[in-house]
């Protein structure tokens, strides 16, 4: 035991969790904390608004496999962390934020810079805590870790008043926590995983939907395992892209509203679907009673609420991904033989030439796709890629193939745009040694782009591409699509200029003109040691496609 | 199979929690959040300091009673979730009905019923006598549609409450 105050017992417990960096943002409610943390051994990233400094912590939690924490004041400093915590939410990302409450005698009583950000943040937090005395913070930051870390991973909220911050106790700080209504280490029932077994043996037109889980519990490696035994052919989602390699003669990209044109087909002829830590989101079925109506369905998932809650399951398994697969690897490794070829293979290969006409670079000079193409030649395989949200990244989504996982990172659930910036800079302080690239659009970008000031001070450097069609393009596309080209509210004109904007900050700008020049750039940026932002201006009249329109199943996909 | 999912019928829904500030909350904020429209829930103390019982019915399919159950089993300050089977389940509800009382002939009246639903009067004031009726949900609604014919001022229950048997 050991006396100290509330903020000492904070940045101890977080230095015991292993924590080497905090993204935050200052303020009244939380001075004692960042009085401790000037002492401290944790690095500290300053960010310039909590909405970012909370997806820096996700990016850097998507890109390490490890807790992100963040941090900011009470009042608006936490209501601007919403964002940020919903998004984690939505993707399952282990984040842990910290905020500053007014102490505890104000509380209620509408204090300056009092919000009831445990009321606000319960629907989107995987927990929350606010201790009410000191000495329940050591344990409060073991619970925390514990819960955003294991299960289905998720953020944590932890708001500590003023005043037991300051209050001094003698302190516990436990090596393990049991909560009892938390026991996120399932194992799969062996009768279900049999019946799994006997589905897949059968199965003539198998396909395996891989998931974020697939990432989250860092079981690529088993995954392809059984792929190739299977011989099935593999579709991610959005959240996955990355747990399969997409230049596997097996991988047909991603599904859903802009999935890629095989997958998107090749799923509705499935016999059976094993369905691995998806949770069959709408973007990624499309209409669900004619997603795949006829395929038997097995579903694994951490997370039992996720089984049925979409879409009704053949065979659901509730367990941890990994257990799961070696449990199914061993099964079907002695019940398979192994496979050269299939009929099903041969249709899968048939329906790729099929659609390799019909899926073209669409516009003329810097289109998206040329574009992107391009860029991953450019990239060594093993760089993390970012994206902003809406056209941006559902073009990065089809046409920047990606081979290894934790190396893309998009928001898929909240889809929020803003997110592709800060969250590449908290994957690069995660990854300093690969090169790290937000794929942006101009709308996008603009609302974080303040970020600069923290790339550029902390020495954080990242390449930003905007795809720039000085629009907010994907709602332009749906009105050009779906309401008959009446474009509301989705002109940006040519403000900012981004090259100005990135100088301003004491970032490199550079607008391209060309392939070519773009190839210079980029490599150029790959040597820099600062933050570049490459500004291509592309058509305001470009549509992502393959697309299913909204509301409408997968067979009603627009090719263009 | 989905056709049965469908059908609506009454669940009585038994959770285990942990006693401390912000349980109702979570608890309630994940029914409204998910558009799970639940008839009653009353919580109360248990054997354990540490735990209260969160009883809860809603009257749904068992598709919607089953994501329920998922729902609050996931919430971290949940440690138990039954579905009780109406079967082998103690349910009881409390209630209070306030009723006018227009002369005295109508008060013995009542004080008579109340008796035959053994029930207790609790209050008696110049206009108005109140009557405890402890049962189960069936037995309250009962005894109210019997009331209602005296006129009834004001009602109060609580929701109900199930154990296990035995």
């Amino acid at each position: 035991m050991v006396e100290m105050s509330g903020s000492q017992a904070l940045i101890e417990a977080l230095y015991k969790e292993k924590v080497e960096v905090i993204f935050g943002l200052p303020g009244g409610a939380i001075i004692p904390v960042y009085d401790v943390l000037l002492d401290s051994k944790i690095r500290h990233i300053l960010g310039r608004h909590e909405q970012s400094v909370a997806h820096m912590a996700e990016g850097f939690a998507r890109a390490s496999g490890r807790v992100g924490v963040c941090m900011a004041t009470s009042g608006p400093g936490a209501t601007n962390l919403v964002t940020g915590i919903a998004n984690a939410y939505m993707d399952s990302s282990s984040v842990v934020a910290m905020t500053g409450q007014v102490p505890t005698s104000m509380i209620g009583r509408d204090a300056f810079q009092e919000v009831d950000i445990i009321g606000i943040t319960t629907p989107i937090t995987k927990h929350n805590f606010q201790p009410k005395y000191a000495s329940e913070i050591p344990k409060t930051v073991k619970m925390a870790f514990h819960i955003a870390s294991t299960g289905r991973p998720g953020p944590v909220l932890i708001d500590i008043p003023k005043d037991v911050q300051n209050q001094t106790a003698d302190m516990v700080f436990p090596n393990k926590v049991e909560i009892q209504g938390y026991n996120p280490n399932i194992s799969p029932h062996p009768l279900q995983v049999k019946k799994a077994i006997d589905l897949l043996t059968k199965a003539e037109k198998p396909i395996i939907m891989a998931g974020g889980g697939v990432i989250l519990s860092n079981t690529s490696q088993k995954l392809q395992a059984i792929v190739e035994l299977l011989l099935a052919p593999v579709i991610t989602t959005l959240m996955s892209k990355g747990c399969f390699p997409e230049n596997h003669p097996l991988s047909l990209g991603v599904l859903g509203m802009h999935g890629s044109a095989e997958a998107n087909k090749l799923i509705s002829e499935a016999d059976v679907i094993l369905a691995a830590g998806v949770r069959f989101s709408d973007r990624t079925t499309g209409k669900l009673d004619e997603f795949c109506p006829d395929a038997k369905i097995i579903h694994i998932d951490i997370d039992p609420s996720e089984i049925g809650k979409n879409k009704a399951i053949d065979v659901p398994i509730v367990g941890d991904l990994s257990k799961t697969f070696d449990m199914l690897y061993d099964s079907l490794a002695k019940r398979l033989e192994k496979r050269e070829d299939s009929p099903w293979l041969k249709k899968v290969r048939q329906t790729r030439e099929e659609f390799k006409g019909i899926i073209i670079d669409q516009g003329k000079g810097l289109s998206p796709p040329k574009l992107l193409k391009k860029l991953r030649e450019l990239l060594p395989n093993n760089s993390v890629i970012t994206t902003e949200v809406g056209q941006n990244q559902m073009w990065a989504s089809l046409y920047f193939k990606v081979f290894e996982p934790r190396t893309f990172i998009s928001s898929g659930g909240l889809g929020t745009m803003g997110f592709g910036f800060p969250a590449a800079i908290g994957a690069k302080v995660a990854r300093p040694d690969v090169p790290v690239i937000d794929i942006a659009g101009d709308g996008s970008f603009g609302m974080t782009a303040n970020s600069l000031a923290t790339s550029v001070v902390e020495k954080i450097p990242v390449i930003v591409v905007i795809l720039n069609n000085s629009m907010l393009g994907m709602v332009a596309q749906w009105q050009r699509l779906f309401y008959n080209r009446r474009y509301s509210a989705v002109e940006l004109g040519v403000a900012p200029d981004f090259v100005k904007l990135a100088e301003a900050f004491g970032a490199q700008g550079f607008r391209i003109g060309s392939i070519d020049e773009f190839t210079k750039v980029v490599k150029g940026a790959l040597k820099s040691e600062v933050t570049t932002v490459i500004d291509v201006p592309i058509s305001p009249e470009e549509n992502v496609f393959p697309m299913v329109p909204a509301g409408k199943g997968l067979k009603d996909t627009i090719y263009g | 199979m989905m056709l049965e999912g469908r059908v609506k019928r009454t669940y009585i829904i038994s959770t285990i929690v942990e006693n401390r500030p912000g349980v109702l909350h979570k608890a309630s904020n994940m029914f409204r959040c998910r558009g799970f429209n639940i008839d009653s829930i009353s919580v109360g103390a248990t054997e354990r300091k540490d735990l209260s019982r969160m009883t809860i019915t809603i009257r749904g399919d068992s598709a919607t009673v089953e994501q329920l159950v998922k729902q609050l089993a996931k919430l971290i300050d949940v440690i138990k979730v039954s579905v009780l089977s109406p079967g082998s389940t103690v349910v009881r509800e409390l209630a209070l009905v306030k009723l006018y009382v227009a002369d005295g002939r109508a008060r013995s009246d009542i004080i008579n019923y109340a008796n035959v639903f053994r029930s207790r009067v609790v209050d008696v004031a110049p206009g108005s006598i109140t009557v405890e009726v402890t049962g189960s949900p069936d037995k309250i609604d009962a005894f109210i549609t019997l009331a209602s014919t005296f006129g009834i001022k004001e009602i109060a229950r609580t929701g109900i409450t199930a154990l296990v048997r035995g």
